[in-house]
């Protein structure tokens, strides 16, 4: 409850205009992006430095109320909802970008700094930020930190949790931490900034970051294959990695997902295929062009039906801007898409892509498929409707038994969206109750009185395993 | 998408939220998945950070009031009312959302609701029911404007400081208008006029009201562009307002009304194109289908009609004979040409590449693309009128660009959005002397002969 008093007090810290407990500010933030989730928040504070961030929480801790901190709301776990009410504290207006360090090769943000603004301006000064979530356009920097995002370019370059080398932050108490710094080596203690990337808002609120930044590749090659057969297309890939080629982009989009994305991009995609791989090797000139070779002969082995190189940077670049259109493309299909982002080893894809099929068939349900092949990391998308209860659970049905499927595998519940309030029954699955205790433990340490984003992470109770094997 | 789920059986006891529950496309609301994609595209929630200012913040909230997790108050009409309609987040859409026919019907229910005040309940009677609707009063009021201007009484009015009366935003918008005149493109060149040269097809001409009245010039100018191009052009004297201003201020019956009589009209003469030269008019134009879909007697018509509409920049480039632009005045020196979008012909009729193809095509002529070119202006139909906050926080913006360009001139392919733009040169001055033109005005000065 937000009282008279709590509520002036707050509004003494950041201004009348941006404390907000007014119908309209409350239901703008009752979501974020995951299907069929919605709940309502008491208040909405949009803070503006680090100093208000700490006195919010300590008023916060006083009154024990719940703080789910969010950037644009485009997560895909539940992450950003506030199920158990309480404030949702917006870092929209946290949006600079503080510094960019050309000697030490790195970046010092505000978390609401826009992930495409951020990665734009440090290529207009000749250096590269690679990590490119599809949600980059609106995703937050604060927020891929929170849910350690990964994009189209993690096979190669890493996750955000690869960039991230420092961190400020606000502990449930309104204590102020800072991590990490402007070092490329730091063995003082335990690692902090790692723990708070992917820690998805249960640990502390992030006020600032310190982003490594890398020389950009001198060139980029992009190329389109098109199979008959997706399984040719999953074993390409599984190929590529083995003969030791790492190219910086390799995505796979299914017929269900070409068809829809190219209805959105009209970029005439091949209608005709069964599956489509995206493939950018990025470089030294003579590298790119050697790779670009190997992988167009694999293709053919793999019995690509046609294979195509984008003329231009501009070609390439709407191949790929239209991939980032996916998830979002196949609500055309039906009103409501659920996505997963389940991951295997990248030696597995073909298995997995062949296990996803056989399941969405046992189930009577429309699975596409695409997602960052290259890296494992598939992104099985459920087009159905909210209203029809009867599919909505043969869905989750589904579901669970793509997660049991991934890590029989040896892969994982979640590759990149995180856990939020959706996956939260299955983390037991892949991390085993030894697992889920110490990080509660963790979560204790950080914030006693469960006030940063509770309700996420850990389930009441985990989902009982459709088939019990290694965990 | 079909749906065999329909609406939420609710029974609101709030008069509002019962109308949107039946005016609201409910599996629209429900496609809106929330990704975020449309923020960035939202010139309103940029102006103000704010989700509820956002078109996903809007849905959420029509779809709040339907389910019954909100009452309908002043702050959600507020916030629907700050729309500007400018459609921008429809192409960013990846869902395929169709958020131009959410906030209309959503505008719709408000007005059917609405308790104006008393003298806007005169303005929006005397305009929506006797101005627009009749041709004659255009006529009037064009007459009156200029005989306003020609008299001496705008030097008057000017002068005493008269103006210093109205509310600031309608004073500075008084000094940008332009020469209106009683006479229209009909009265000028009658209902027909000959292609030149090979002729490639028949077309009719949607003159518009504002256009015929303020820009009765680019009317002209338009048809004899077109004539060049090897179009015979038809200007049906009939026509009436194409409804534009009355859908997006809810009142939609009026705008069927409006779109049975311009089908009547234009389906009489069988041409191959309907062409407009406003991108506000050819908007609703070629939804004509849409906004008809209901009618059994017109849905064919209107789908008929719908097909045939396009922008005369995207007639010229993509079907004319081509023509050949230079700058007739200064041979050697280029002159800088900048341009600003209107909203409706990029993100309703996708015509925003055709005019940029033009301008680069004028010979000593440089065209400089201006950083957020495809964001509204703020003119945006009335809006300028009745929210001057935002649309003057929007514009200042945009003339920061406009200045960056160092263009002499800012060319448009509306009305509405021509005004906003002369509005912005006069009221920010950019360090260079910049001109707002029509495109069409600029191409036609420009004209050397068709090939």
């Amino acid at each position: 409850m937000i009282t008279e008093l709590i509520s002036k007090q707050l509004k003494a810290i950041v201004g009348d205009k941006y404390f907000r407990t007014d119908q309209e500010a409350l239901i703008a933030h009752s979501y974020d992006g995951t299907p069929m989730l919605q709940a309502l928040p008491d208040g909405v504070i949009y803070p503006e430095t680090t100093e208000q961030v700490s006195e919010i929480m300590k008023i916060a801790s006083a009154n024990r109320i719940p703080i789910v901190t969010r950037g644009s709301g485009s997560n895909l776990c539940g992450g950003t909802t506030p199920l158990s009410g309480g404030i949702v504290m917006v870092m929209h207006r946290m949006n600079k970008i503080i510094e960019v360090d050309m000697e030490n090769l790195t970046a010092t943000v505000q978390p609401g700094v826009i992930t495409q603004h951020f990665s734009s301006h440090i290529e207009e000064l000749r250096l590269f930020y690679p990590p490119d979530p599809s949600s980059m356009k609106i995703s937050t920097i604060g927020g891929n930190i929170a849910e350690c995002s990964g994009g189209l370019r993690g096979l190669k370059y890493g996750t955000t949790k690869d960039y991230v080398l420092g961190l400020t932050a606000v502990l449930a108490n309104g204590s102020i931490i800072h991590t990490g710094g402007k070092l490329t080596k730091d063995v003082a203690g335990y690692d902090l900034t790692k723990l708070l990337v992917g820690s998805e808002g249960t640990l502390a609120v992030i006020t600032e970051a310190i982003l490594k930044l890398i020389p950009p590749p001198k060139t980029k090659k992009t190329m389109i294959a098109m199979y008959k057969d997706i399984y040719g297309a999953a074993r390409t890939v599984s190929k590529i990695i083995k003969q030791q080629i790492i190219p910086a982009t390799l995505e796979i989009l299914d017929n269900p997902t070409i068809r829809v994305v190219d209805d959105f991009a009209k970029i005439g995609l091949p209608l005709d295929m069964a599956a489509i791989l995206i493939i950018e090797q990025d470089g030294e000139p003579e590298m790119v062009e050697r790779d670009i070779e190997k992988i167009y002969s694999i293709c053919r082995e793999e019995q690509a039906d046609r294979l195509e190189i984008a003329k231009t940077r501009e070609e390439a670049e709407k191949l790929l801007t239209a991939r980032r259109s996916a998830f979002t493309a196949l609500a055309r299909l039906r009103p409501t898409t659920i996505l997963e982002d389940a991951t295997v080893p990248r030696s597995k894809i073909a298995d997995m892509v062949l296990k996803t099929n056989a399941i969405a068939q046992k189930y009577n349900v429309n699975i596409a498929t695409f997602g960052h092949a290259g890296d494992g990391n598939l992104h099985p998308t459920a087009t159905t409707d909210a209203r029809d209860k009867d599919e909505v659970h043969r869905v989750e049905e589904a579901f669970a038994e793509i997660f049991e499927a991934a890590i029989e595998l040896g892969g994982t519940i979640t590759g990149e969206h995180g856990v939020g309030v959706v996956k939260a029954p299955y983390l037991e699955w892949k991390v085993g109750e030894a697992g889920i205790e110490v990080m509660k433990g963790i979560k204790t340490a950080f914030d006693p009185l469960n006030l940063l984003n509770p309700d996420k992470m850990f389930a009441k109770q985990a989902k009982k395993r459709v088939v019990i094997q290694r965990g | 998408m079909a749906s065999t789920f329909g609406k939420p059986n609710i029974e609101h006891s709030n008069p509002l939220a019962r109308t949107l529950l039946e005016k609201l496309d409910y599996d629209q609301l429900t496609n809106c998945m929330r990704c975020g994609f449309c923020l960035p595209a939202c010139p309103t929630f940029n102006e103000t950070g704010m989700e509820p200012a956002s078109p996903r913040g809007r849905i959420a909230m029509m779809k709040a009031a339907v389910d019954g997790l909100m009452e309908p108050d002043e702050q959600f009409k507020d916030q629907m009312n700050l729309c500007l309609g400018c459609r921008a987040c429809e192409p960013a859409c990846p869902a395929d959302v169709k958020y131009g026919q959410l906030i209309e019907q959503t505008k719709e229910a408000l007005e059917e609701h609405a308790q104006h005040s008393a003298p806007v309940k005169i303005m929006r009677k005397t305009l929506f029911k006797g101005v627009f609707p009749k041709r004659g009063s255009m006529k009037v009021l064009g007459g009156s404007l200029a005989f306003y201007q020609k008299s001496g009484l705008q030097k008057v009015a000017r002068g005493t400081g008269i103006m210093k009366l109205f509310p600031k935003h309608l004073a500075e918008m008084e000094q940008i208008l332009p020469e209106a005149s009683s006479k229209g493109v009909v009265e000028r060149m009658g209902t027909f006029y000959a292609a030149k040269g090979k002729k490639v097809g028949t077309v009719a001409m949607f003159r518009g009201c504002i256009m015929d009245v303020m820009f009765a010039d680019t009317n002209v100018n338009t048809v004899e562009l077109l004539s060049a191009a090897g179009f015979d052009v038809h200007i049906p004297d009939a026509q009436v307002c194409c409804g534009a201003l009355y859908a997006h201020s809810g009142e939609m019956e009026d705008a069927r009304a409006l779109a049975k009589t311009n089908i009547d009209v234009f389906k009489e003469l069988g041409v191959d194109y309907i062409v407009s030269n406003a991108g506000g008019c050819g908007a609703l134009l070629i939804e004509y289908d849409h906004l008809l879909a209901q009618d059994e007697q017109y849905r064919e018509d209107g789908k008929w009609f719908a097909e045939r509409v396009i922008d005369i920049s995207t007639l010229l480039v993509e079907k004319g004979n081509p023509l050949e632009f230079a700058d007739k005045s200064s041979q050697t020196e280029h002159v800088k040409v900048t341009y600003q979008d209107s909203c409706h012909l990029r993100n309703v009729m996708k015509g925003s590449s055709a005019p940029r193809t033009l301008m680069k095509n004028v010979a000593n002529a440089e065209y400089i693309e201006m950083v957020e070119s495809d964001r509204c202006c703020g003119s945006a139909g009335t809006y300028n009128v009745v929210q001057p906050e935002m649309a003057g926080s929007i514009l200042e913006h945009k003339m920061v660009h406009a200045d960056r360009t160092e263009a002499s001139y800012m060319l448009t392919s509306n009305p509405g959005c021509l005004l906003q733009m002369k509005l912005g040169i006069e009221k920010h001055k950019p360090q260079q002397p910049m001109q707002a033109m029509h495109i069409v005005d600029f191409l036609h000065e420009r004209m050397l002969c068709s090939k």
